[in-house]
Parts: C-alpha cells; sequence; structure tokens
C-alpha cells in the first residue's frame, strides 16, 4: 500500500534553496512570453535576482539539516557549501553572459532560464541521497548544457559540439543507470544509507553479490567520469569546450564539474566506502580513482602545452584540474581521512570555480564578435592596450597554477596533504610534478601578454559594466581565498559526508 | 517460474548490442537509436531485481519509470539538434561533423 506523506514528513524547508531557484525558472519562463521584445532585457537580470535569493536562502538556513521526501534529498553542511558553489558559478555565469549574448547577436531568453534548470541539477546533486535522484539531477544538469552548447545557432562549430556533447553525455548516462540497476540488484535498495548498510553486510559474508557492486561502481565511476571529463573519458571536452559560446564553456567547465563530483562523492563516499575487497585498508575503487587520477592529470597538463587556442588550452587545463580533484576523491576512499578527502574535493571545487569563471571572463573580453580572437597569438601585446585586464588575466593564471597567494594554491595545498595523509604518496609527487608542467603553458599566456610586441586589437573599446562586475567576482574570491586561506578551511571544517559508523570501522 | 539471471541475461545482451550500435554506427539518429536501446535493457534489469528481490517496495518499478521518462526528454532535445544540423548540411552522419578536431 502505498502511503500519503504529511507535509511535515516531506520536510520541505530544507529543500528551500533548490525549490526557489527551481520556482523561479518556473516563473521566470512565463514572466518571459509576456514580456514585450525591447523589455526582454529585464530577463537576465530576473535569473540573476533568482539566483542570488537562492544564495541568500542557502546561507540563512545552513543550520537546517535533514533528510526530505522520504530520504531522498538530504541537506546536509555538504550540500550548503557546493549550493554556494553553483550558486556563485550561476551569478558570474549571467553576468559574464549579458553583454556577449546582445553582441554576439544571440540574445534570447532561454539561455537564462536553461542556465537556472542547469543550476537547479547541480544543487540536487550535492543533495541526493537516493541513487534514482542523481540519475534523475544528472540529467537536469546536462540536458540544458546540451542546448546550451549549441547557442550559437546556426554557427557549424556551436552546432556540432552540442551534438558531440549530446551524444556522448546520453552514452554516459546509459552506463550510470545500468550501474545503478547492478547496484540495486545486489543491495535491494537505491537509498543510499541503506545501500551502504547492505554493501557492509555483502562484504562481511562474503557473498558474490559483491561483484555486482564491483561492476555497478565501475559503470558509474566511468559514466560520471564522463561528465567530470577525466581521462579515459575526455574526448568530447576540448572539441565541446571550443565550439560552445563562451559564457556556456566558462559555466559548464565549473557547474558540470561541481556536479559530477558531487555525485561522485555521495555514490562513492556515502554509498559504498565499506566495498573493501581482498583484505585491503581502503574502498575498492580507491585504486581505479587513482589510476585515472593520475593519467587525466598527465594527460591533460601535456596536451594542454601543445593548444595555440585559449579556449582549448583551458578545456585540456580543466581536465588536469578534474585530475586534482580525483586525487581527493581517491583520498576520501580511506576511511581515516574520508572527511578531510571531502574538504579538500569541495575546497579545490570552490577556488578553481572563482579562477575559472574569471580566465573566461577575460576570454569573453578579447573575443570578437565572430568567435574569433581566442588564439594565443592574439594575446601579444595585450598589457599596452589593457594593463588591468592583463594583470587580471595574469593573477588567474598563476592561480591555476598554483602560485602561493593564490586560491589556487590553497585548492591544490589541501588536496596534496589529504593524498599524501591518505598514503598516495606516489599520486601526490605526480600531482606536483604536473602542476610544474602546468606552470609551462599558464605562464605562456603571461609572457605573451607581457613581453611579446604586438597590437591585439579588441573588439570593444571599453568592458562593459555587467562583464567587469563578473570579473571583480572572480578577482575577489580568488584573492582572498588566496591570501586568507583560513576563511576556507573555517567553512569546510565541519563538512562531513561520510556516515558516523565509518570512523569505527 | 523463469529464473532472474534469464532476465539479466537479456538485459546484458541488449545492452551491450547498444554500446555496439553507438560505437559502430555512423549516422547520429542510429547512434540515438542504440542510446535508447542501452536504456531500455536497464528498465528490464530494474523491472526485473524489483520482481524477483523487492516485490514488497516500489523503488524498482518508478526507477524503470523515471528511466523512460529522461529517455524521452533526451530524445527530444536529440532530434532537435540532428534536425538543426541537418537543415545547413543536409547530412546527420557523425564522422561529416568534422570542424573540430575529435
Amino acid at each position: 500500500m502505498i502511503e500519503l506523506p504529511t507535509l511535515e514528513s516531506l520536510n520541505v524547508v530544507v529543500t528551500l534553496p533548490a525549490l526557489a531557484l527551481v520556482l523561479g525558472a518556473i516563473v521566470l519562463l512565463l514572466v518571459d512570453v509576456f514580456l514585450p521584445e525591447r523589455r526582454r532585457w529585464i530577463t537576465g537580470w530576473l535569473a540573476l535576482i533568482g539566483v542570488l535569493v537562492s544564495l541568500g536562502i542557502t546561507l540563512l538556513t545552513t543550520d537546517r539539516t535533514g533528510e526530505a521526501f522520504g530520504g531522498m534529498f538530504v541537506a546536509d553542511s555538504f550540500t550548503a557549501f557546493l549550493n554556494v558553489v553553483v550558486l556563485i558559478t550561476a551569478a558570474v555565469g549571467i553576468l559574464i553572459a549579458m553583454d556577449y549574448l546582445r553582441r554576439t547577436d544571440m540574445n534570447r531568453s532561454e539561455y537564462y532560464f536553461l542556465l537556472l534548470f542547469s543550476t537547479g541539477g547541480m544543487m540536487f546533486m550535492g543533495a541526493a541521497n537516493d541513487l534514482i535522484v542523481i540519475f534523475v539531477a544528472l540529467e537536469l544538469l546536462s540536458i540544458p548544457l546540451y542546448v546550451m552548447s549549441g547557442f550559437r545557432r546556426p554557427e557549424t562549430r556551436s552546432e556540432e559540439s552540442a551534438l558531440k556533447y549530446f551524444l556522448l553525455g546520453a552514452f554516459s548516462s546509459g552506463f550510470l543507470v545500468y550501474g545503478i540497476a547492478l547496484i540495486y540488484g545486489a543491495t535491494g535498495s537505491t537509498h543510499l544509507p541503506a545501500v551502504w548498510a547492505a554493501v557492509s553486510a555483502i562484504v562481511e559474508g562474503g557473498s558474490s553479490a559483491v561483484y555486482l557492486v564491483l561492476l555497478g561502481a565501475g559503470l558509474i565511476v566511468v559514466a560520471l567520469g564522463f561528465k567530470v571529463a577525466a581521462v579515459p573519458f575526455h574526448m568530447w571536452t576540448p572539441d565541446v569546450y571550443e565550439g560552445a559560446p563562451t559564457p556556456v564553456t566558462a559555466f559548464m567547465s565549473v557547474g558540470a564539474k561541481a556536479g559530477g563530483f558531487a555525485a561522485l562523492l555521495r555514490v562513492l563516499v556515502i554509498g559504498l566506502p565499506s566495498l573493501i575487497v581482498a583484505e585491503q585498508t581502503a574502498a575498492a575503487w580507491v585504486d581505479a580513482l587513482a589510476l585515472i587520477a593520475a593519467l587525466t592529470m598527465i594527460l591533460g597538463n601535456f596536451a594542454a602545452i601543445m593548444q595555440t587556442n585559449l579556449k582549448r588550452m583551458l578545456a585540456y587545463s580543466s581536465i588536469a584540474h578534474a585530475g586534482y580533484i580525483l586525487m581527493a576523491v581517491a583520498a576520501a576512499g580511506h576511511p581515516a581521512v574520508a572527511n578531510q578527502g571531502v574538504q579538500a574535493a569541495l575546497m579545490y571545487l570552490l577556488t578553481y570555480a572563482f579562477t575559472n569563471l574569471g580566465a573566461f571572463g577575460i576570454i569573453i573580453a578579447v573575443e570578437r564578435n565572430d568567435g574569433s580572437g581566442v588564439s594565443l597569438d592574439d594575446l601579444r601585446g595585450f598589457s599596452r592596450q589593457r594593463p588591468w585586464l592583463a594583470l587580471l588575466m595574469a593573477f588567474f593564471m598563476l592561480s591555476l597554477t598554483g602560485i602561493p597567494l593564490t586560491a589556487g594554491f590553497v585548492g591544490k595545498w589541501y588536496v596534496f596533504w589529504a593524498s599524501i595523509n591518505a598514503g598516495q604518496v606516489v599520486l601526490a609527487v605526480i600531482g606536483v610534478l604536473t602542476s610544474v608542467v602546468g606552470a609551462f603553458y599558464y605562464v605562456r599566456v603571461i609572457v605573451r601578454m607581457f613581453l611579446e610586441e604586438g597590437s591585439a586589437d579588441l573588439a570593444q573599446p571599453r568592458l562593459p559594466r555587467t562583464l567587469r562586475a563578473g570579473l571583480i567576482v572572480a578577482g575577489l574570491g580568488t584573492l582572498i581565498f588566496g591570501v586568507l586561506p583560513f576563511l576556507a578551511a573555517d567553512m569546510t571544517t565541519g563538512i562531513q559526508i561520510a556516515l558516523a559508523a565509518l570512523g569505527g570501522g | 517460474m523463469i529464473p532472474l539471471w534469464m532476465f539479466l541475461v537479456v538485459g546484458a545482451a541488449l545492452f551491450a548490442i547498444g554500446v555496439f550500435g553507438v560505437l559502430a554506427r555512423r549516422n547520429a539518429i542510429a547512434i540515438l537509436m542504440s542510446i535508447e536501446l542501452m536504456l531500455n535493457a536497464v528498465n528490464i534489469n530494474l523491472v526485473a531485481f524489483w520482481r524477483y528481490l523487492t516485490p514488497e517496495t516500489m523503488s524498482g518499478q518508478a526507477f524503470a519509470i523515471f528511466v523512460f521518462v529522461v529517455a524521452v526528454a533526451e530524445a527530444a532535445v536529440g532530434l532537435a539538434l540532428i534536425v538543426a544540423i541537418y537543415r545547413r548540411r543536409q547530412s546527420v552522419v557523425a564522422e561529416d561533423m568534422n570542424v573540430l578536431k575529435w
């Protein structure tokens, strides 16, 4: 028999941040229809207000924790932190897009709805407590992104990038559901804490169902590896990032990554931490993730050296950064450092969000209306014409490298520290060495801007106000978390998503 | 009664056919159809697991419904993208999409 839930048992209050955003997006859809053509510019601002309202609710309700909707949705400190990351990403994503959409003649309001729905998907992903929610949230995150990357219709490259992203994204979600089905078959539940209990029992009982769980976990890692662009599932990334309109690339390089890693952490650290086979001390997925992380860091950084297009270079750089975050996820598989690993991954996502959005913001400033002007050579002599923009870009590049006093350094510090505590010294060494390789192509951008002569002719005589606001947010975030790392440390220390029982064994 | 493993074998076989189709077919529509095949293979698994393992709860069935709802949404977006590309190029062959380095 199905019981009708009461309003109290649904516990709607804890879902308010995500709910406010999605409701806001739906209302905006309606409002936009009734707006006259010449007032359409309001839509973007309304979307921004929706994001800020949701951010406000998130910050005000951080102490409201608990499960909602019959255990499908869970609000805890992890959810709140992730909400902050994706909402900042969405806000900056709207700010840097406003003027760009207008001047490249694709000022269609759909951009803002799709961005809001995708953000909603990311928020649900961070709050997912059930494999079904993870699947639905992943699709809510991805489907708007497929459309957004084809937003520059009828430009061939944009359409092509949308189709590639769509085909590979749908392919990977097939793997995700198959993996989930196998785990459901082995454990008899899709609820993550129940999965955890069942997996512990299976492992202790020595049942052969453990192979089913292993296969399922492997398929889920493959699918989410596609989403976060980990090697060997990264093939789509450079093409899609290059072809998609630049604000979309900025939003998806940060947002889709945050969502994908949220799901990975939820499934692996809450659902499957006790999947320990063959008398090891850590979960069975740790070795696989460590290998993927190493490959991702190596390939991402080396391939980025070869690139001449800035967007493509940042695409490979984002693959490399996925490798660093994966390092933290792998560390979270060791019971003793589970929480530290989770905190490091979140920390890295926050610092990466500010830095990468800023870097793409500068690319938007130099890009011409037809989408050209984003090659490395176009930056020659940039510091003569726009000294402040060039300085800011140099700052973002240093942060991506991980130089002290930038946010990127703090993120890397946390990740390496978690990794060493987990005993993955080899992985940490690979991480440090590949960071040095990364420094090569980030510093090359700075050299082009400051030391080489040339005349970068810029599309716009002056920087639009919205883009400037977005850059200021990104720059301040990168600076503040770089100079005052304890701020971020305070934000993350309380975060625990691992079950309390895990610490005891 | 038919044992559970038979359903699982059918599901696995359909999934494998779907994966093969995605990797081997050139036509974007055929790739989309192969993806649908993968998702339906999962539905067979889900419903079989539900019937044999946990018939007292709804989650397996509910999940199967979610899977095909999402599959429809995905197909709608995918076909729209394919139509948009077809209008300009008169082709839906994935290998013709080569402006960007693959």
